[in-house]
């Protein structure tokens, strides 16, 4: 099961993030970037094959491509930049990690517009 | 799953603490913050395509762009 693997990895490294914490925090940064990445690429497999499930439900249900696509632009954009803050938080950098989130909050509005627009249109046209 | 990865940046990085101290302590310390810096370019150096990676296969899963 992944999960062990995971949770052993994860541990390993804490013990060794903490160690290297004390003189040279500038690399354990690295390291526990380094970590995540390895962990996310792990879970890669799973990912896609989710997404590839909804994909096909969204055409048996035929939702329109837009929405799905916007949808996975979305959960996208939100894990990189939960990825970013998280680890200038670590780092100490609470400034820095909340502009990451400011802009990812930007960048997902704006993704989100055509749907707005679609939506409100939609309603527009229930109203005698 | 290329956890040798991380464990070689975690050798490298205590190498490069232990390296730092001695030199401190030998009394030369811009010898010992020159090595510091090039330690932390070489780790920079192995994490920076690390994460380009993950930035790469997240865009290609999440269809962004």
């Amino acid at each position: 099961m992944e999960i062990m693997q995971i949770v052993g990895l994860g541990l390993v490294v804490t013990v060794l993030i903490v160690i290297i914490k004390q003189q040279r925090p500038e690399l354990a940064i690295q390291l526990s970037v380094v970590t995540g990445v390895i962990i996310f690429s792990m879970m890669l497999g799973k990912i896609n094959s989710v997404v590839t499930l909804m994909k096909d439900l969204a055409q048996r249900s035929n939702v329109s491509v837009l929405y799905m696509g916007t949808i996975m632009k979305i959960i996208g954009v939100a894990y990189i930049a939960e990825f970013g803050a998280q680890i200038c938080r670590d780092a100490g950098e609470g400034a820095v990690a909340s502009k990451i989130e400011f802009a990812a909050k930007v960048i997902v509005i704006v993704l989100a517009i055509p749907v707005i627009v679609a939506v409100f249109d939609s309603l527009l046209k229930l109203i005698p | 799953m290329d956890t040798d990865l991380i464990f070689q940046l975690a050798g490298i990085s205590i190498v490069i603490t232990v390296i730092y101290t001695v030199l401190k302590q030998a009394g030369r310390d811009e010898f010992a913050f020159s090595t510091l810096l090039l330690g932390i370019v070489v780790v920079l150096a192995m994490v920076i395509p690390k994460i380009a990676g993950l930035f790469e296969t997240v865009r290609s899963v999440f269809q962004i762009y």
